[in-house]
């Protein structure tokens, strides 16, 4: 196999290859789900509620109902018993409280923005004016929003579980073996550096809407959605409303982003399937931008109580981690699975001897919590990054000494981690050293020391942040160990066809990452065709009969090994035909580009002659099927475990709390590349979404659990105005756990920027008397707690969730 | 809610439509729903994210923002009619060549505007393009390649 092309070779692998995806894109010629129709679509309109907790004692959908092209309203009533109860695939422990989750609620509303009623229009026109005739009168309860309230139980959000508490889920080293008793190690240390590190809601904020089109005439139902999910939402779906399986498809057109925000079964989805089948004609719900902002799940909203111990000279003893994860008001398909995923990721690239942690689900009266871009993973790197700036601080080291004093050397891969992950591959020494060499440290550093001498009103600021994640989700038995509902391997079928063109089938189902262009580099260097002789079919449960479907860096580390899988298994089918055809033994055959030819000889034949052979028919090898072609499923072994290094410089205005980004340097290190162009777009809009956490993006409800940030007015997606240009590179470790050397890249940009950036804030103002300060950074944060520092109060942000002062 | 239709005619894409429409439906909903140009999408309803943006008599505009009726008179060019005999724009061209997109959501809006950006400004600074581009947003890409592929096209302007 060619793996790199560094010389004059054809290998597609490594080739900057421009995208096959974006002909259709750039022309306008898209395939989103709201750009479809079907004759005689009816569209939907969901009544939402506008307060967070309260009974619905007045439910009045008549005039809605008489309003012209109203076709039907649906009421959680109505509804009652063929809705069933939203899944949540991944119980983390067997006595996790779960409240059942209706599509539309039936008498109490437990979240602003959740659905009420149904209207079913002729014209979204129609559905809209009829929203406003839906009478509602809801009887108000005590709202829980704030999460350390949460944690005290003083209201609840479900009277009837007695607890705000889903579940307490628990890593011990010192139990499972992988370490020691942390408690033991905080005692015995020189230092130890306590924290409460606040992760704030925030909306993945996909640019394309949700939407979804059912189609219920013949006799199956045909569901497009924009989702990342096709083959879990069909198999959910089916479960949740006991529709045979096998009479639903479910299409994942082109979708419009997602990062984790569309890994969910929605009420939306579960909500047009019944409405199709109560009308029997095709129906349509598209929500508005609001909608999404409050009712499409979002992510992060953690509370992070952090202790880390180490010696003077700056070695860590022991990490106690006991956090407060906001679940809202129900259990999302994989919420509570997330900070259980961090719970591996908090010890990082370091080797940390004693290690415990805690995480306990809370509900609050919001719209539930579920993955968003890392899932888990950067809320861990963000902890422990901030904790090893702190603890070099404290000791008065340099952040990068103490941490190259405390990670995995190059030399002690494969390693055994804390929290019981096997690393198979690193190299942070290398990633590290490029990344300070084309960031200037050391002159960066000396105009932050000038600017401190003078008493520069803008200081300088240098922001660190080393990382691993594991991607590459996962395998299967390490799912089944944590009690999630599924496995983690992938499917893909490759089929050579009479033309020689090869189709590639693949469970994945991207969203923008590029792998219809990935995926066939992949395959022409295999099976030595052109790559614009390979077609990939994805997002189509018809299509692609089995799948895991795209989330967690998944996509090439484990969908594209499936691809190698099958495309292997096809050689060797081929291998055997190849040998009757040239009348020679099989074990005189050898394939290289494209063609099988006998060793010694000049003897061969094309891929594609041995397709049309396979495909007539008319004389294979005894007990070989016709046609060409060969599906395989792939597992992993292991995770994959990218890293990386990130340092970027940015200016604090210290009179005005502005914080401007002045310099960002990455180098990740993510195994063998592909494809570079894809993955410098992986890494840049990474970066801009994990930069948007530290310094823009948060979503704020208020004391009565409205939505404040409820439009892109007020939570602050970035534009192109507020992000600098970026210098990213890479260093190369294959990842030795699969034969590609492919780490996976999506999230990588993510968690390591939110880190390196509060870093740096806290690095141009911590001479200042700042010690920490509250995510996002936007001026009025940064100016208070400078401000705060001077003045002799508390240096700690005010423990409200308010609505951003910045804005007016 | 009974409303009087109205009458609009416009060229959109270079062909000529009359149609009867109510007063309150929005040109982008006129030109993906009753013609069919589904290539302007919709992102959000605070003219904020730009997905809609087409060019009215070669300015840009965002679609959502402006009621099918009050483009009555006017010419319509919307991503689905700038390549010209088969040939991509070079603005298309660019935001391929540099990979400034990704799931393509934003696109259309992103290669509308910044072809009116180019129109008034055919030399932009970078900086020029960021701030030109303030009202798009795009969740992908991060920008970078989409100011990169802005620069390019401007440079290719050049040479013609
Ligand atoms: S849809 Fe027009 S600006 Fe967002
Ligand atoms: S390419 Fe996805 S939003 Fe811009």
């Amino acid at each position: 196999m060619s793996v790199t092309s560094d010389s004059e070779t054809t290998a597609e692998i490594g080739r900057r290859r421009l995208r096959k995806e974006d002909a259709r894109l750039i022309t306008g010629r898209n395939h989103y789900t709201d750009s479809m129709s079907r004759v005689g679509m009816l569209t939907l309109g969901m009544v939402r509620s506008p307060v967070a907790h309260a009974k619905i004692t007045r439910l009045d959908v008549s005039a809605a109902k008489a309003s012209p092209g109203v076709v039907d309203v649906l009421t959680g009533p109505d509804l009652a018993d063929s809705q069933g109860s939203l899944p949540n695939a991944w119980p983390v422990t067997p006595d996790q409280k779960a409240p059942a989750h209706p599509a539309v609620a039936i008498d109490e509303v437990v979240f602003a923005g959740e659905i009420v009623a149904v209207v079913i229009a002729r014209t979204a026109a129609q559905a809209r004016d009829a929203i406003e005739l839906v009478d509602v009168d809801y009887d108000d309860l005590p709202v829980v929003v704030d999460l350390e309230a949460a944690e005290r139980d003083e209201e609840l959000v479900h009277p009837d579980l007695g607890t705000n508490t889903s579940s307490v889920w628990v890593f011990d080293s010192a139990s499972a073996g992988t370490g020691g008793d942390v408690q033991q190690a905080i005692a015995d240390s020189d230092v130890v550096i306590e924290r409460t590190l606040y992760q704030q809601r925030l909306i993945p904020s996909f640019m394309e809407p949700r939407s979804i089109l059912v189609d219920p005439t013949g006799d199956r139902i045909e569901m497009w959605s924009a989702t990342q999910i096709p083959h879990i939402l069909r198999t959910m779906l089916s479960m949740t409303l006991g529709i045979p399986e096998g009479k639903l498809r479910v299409t994942a057109p082109d979708v419009g982003g997602g990062f984790g925000g569309k890994l969910e079964v929605t009420p939306e989805e579960v909500i047009t399937v019944l409405a199709a089948q109560r009308t029997g004609k095709p129906c349509k719900y598209t929500e508005t931008r609001s909608e999404s902002l409050m009712g499409a799940h979002h992510g992060r909203a953690q509370v992070q109580r952090l202790k880390l111990s180490a010696n003077k000279d700056g070695t860590v003893t022991g990490l106690d981690v006991r956090l407060l994860a906001d679940m809202g008001a129900y259990l999302g398909l994989v919420g509570p699975g997330i900070p259980v995923l961090g719970a591996f990721m908090y010890n990082a690239i370091y080797k940390f001897p004693a290690y415990r942690f805690e995480s306990k689900a809370l509900f609050t009266d919001k719209v539930w919590t579920d993955a968003y871009r890392g899932a888990g993973r950067p809320e861990a790197t963000f902890a422990i990054e901030r904790m090893m700036d702190e603890l070099a601080a404290e000791l008065g080291m340099d952040p990068l000494e103490v941490r190259r004093k405390n990670w995995i050397k190059h030399d002690e891969f494969p390693f055994s981690t804390i929290s019981g992950l096997e690393y198979d591959s690193g190299n942070y020494e290398a990633a590290t050293d490029k990344a300070l060499e084309l960031f200037g440290y050391e002159e960066l550093r000396a105009e932050q020391q000038r600017r401190r001498e003078s008493n520069d009103p803008v200081q300088l600021g240098i922001g660190v942040s080393t990382y691993t994640e594991m991607c590459g989700l996962a395998p299967s038995r390490v799912l089944g160990s944590l009690d999630y509902g599924a496995g983690g391997w992938e499917y893909a079928q490759v089929r050579v066809l009479p033309t020689g063109h090869v189709e590639v089938v693949t469970g994945i189902s991207p969203h923008g990452q590029g792998h219809e262009t990935g995926f066939s580099q992949i395959v022409a260097d295999r099976l030595g065709v052109p790559f614009d002789n390979v077609e990939i079919l994805h997002g189509d449960t018809q299509v692609a009969q089995r799948g895991l479907d795209t989330y967690g860096s998944r996509s090439l580390t484990v969908g594209g090994m499936a691809v190698v899988a099958a495309a292997d298994k096809v050689i060797a089918k081929a291998k055997v035909i190849a040998a009757h055809m040239l009348e020679a033994s099989e074990d005189d055959i050898e394939f290289e580009s494209g063609r099988f030819g006998v060793r010694g000889t000049d003897q061969g034949v094309a891929l594609g002659d041995v397709a049309l052979a396979a495909f007539a028919a008319h004389d294979l090898p005894d007990g070989i099927e016709a046609s060409l072609d060969s599906d395989a499923t792939f597992d992993p072994e292991n995770f994959s475990f990218p890293h990386g290094s990130h340092l970027c410089a940015m200016e604090v205005d210290t009179e005005t709390g502005q914080v401007t980004l002045r310099k960002y340097v990455c180098v990740d290190d993510i195994g063998t590349i592909i494809n570079p162009l894809l993955v410098e777009g992986q890494v840049q809009g990474g970066l801009a979404q994990g930069i948007a956490q530290a310094l823009f993006e948060e979503a704020v409800y208020d004391d009565a659990g409205t939505l404040v940030s409820g439009s892109f007015v007020d939570y602050l997606v970035p534009s192109a105005a507020d992000l600098p240009s970026f210098i990213t590179d890479t260093t190369t470790t294959p990842a030795t756990s699969n034969v590609l050397g492919v780490k996976g890249v999506g999230e990588a940009g993510t968690i390591a920027s939110t880190p390196a950036i509060v870093n740096g804030v806290l690095d141009a103002i911590r001479h200042l008397g700042v010690k920490d300060v509250r995510m996002p950074c936007s001026p009025s944060t940064v100016w208070a707690a400078i401000h705060d520092a001077g003045s002799g109060a508390t240096a700690e942000a005010p423990n409200v969730q308010t609505a951003r002062g910045d804005q007016s | 809610m009974t409303t009087t239709k109205q009458t609009v005619t416009m060229t959109v894409d270079g062909a000529q439509y009359s149609d009867d429409v109510e007063p309150r439906l929005l040109l982008v909903q006129y030109l993906r729903e009753r013609l069919g140009k589904t290539g302007t999408t919709v992102g959000c309803d605070t003219t904020n994210c730009g997905a809609c943006t087409v060019l009215l008599d070669g300015e840009s505009v965002k679609s959502c923002t402006m009621f099918a009726v009050q483009a009555d008179g006017h010419e319509v060019v919307t991503v689905e009619g700038l390549a010209q005999n088969g040939e991509l724009h070079p603005v298309q061209q660019a935001f391929h060549e540099h990979a400034a997109l990704q799931c393509g959501y934003c696109t259309s809006g992103m290669i509308m505007q910044s072809v009116s950006l180019l129109n008034e400004n055919p030399h932009p600074s970078q900086e020029e393009i960021r701030s030109g581009l303030e009202g798009n947003l795009c969740r992908c890409t991060g920008y970078q390649s989409i100011v990169e592929a802005v620069s390019a096209a401007a440079g290719e302007g050049d040479t013609q």
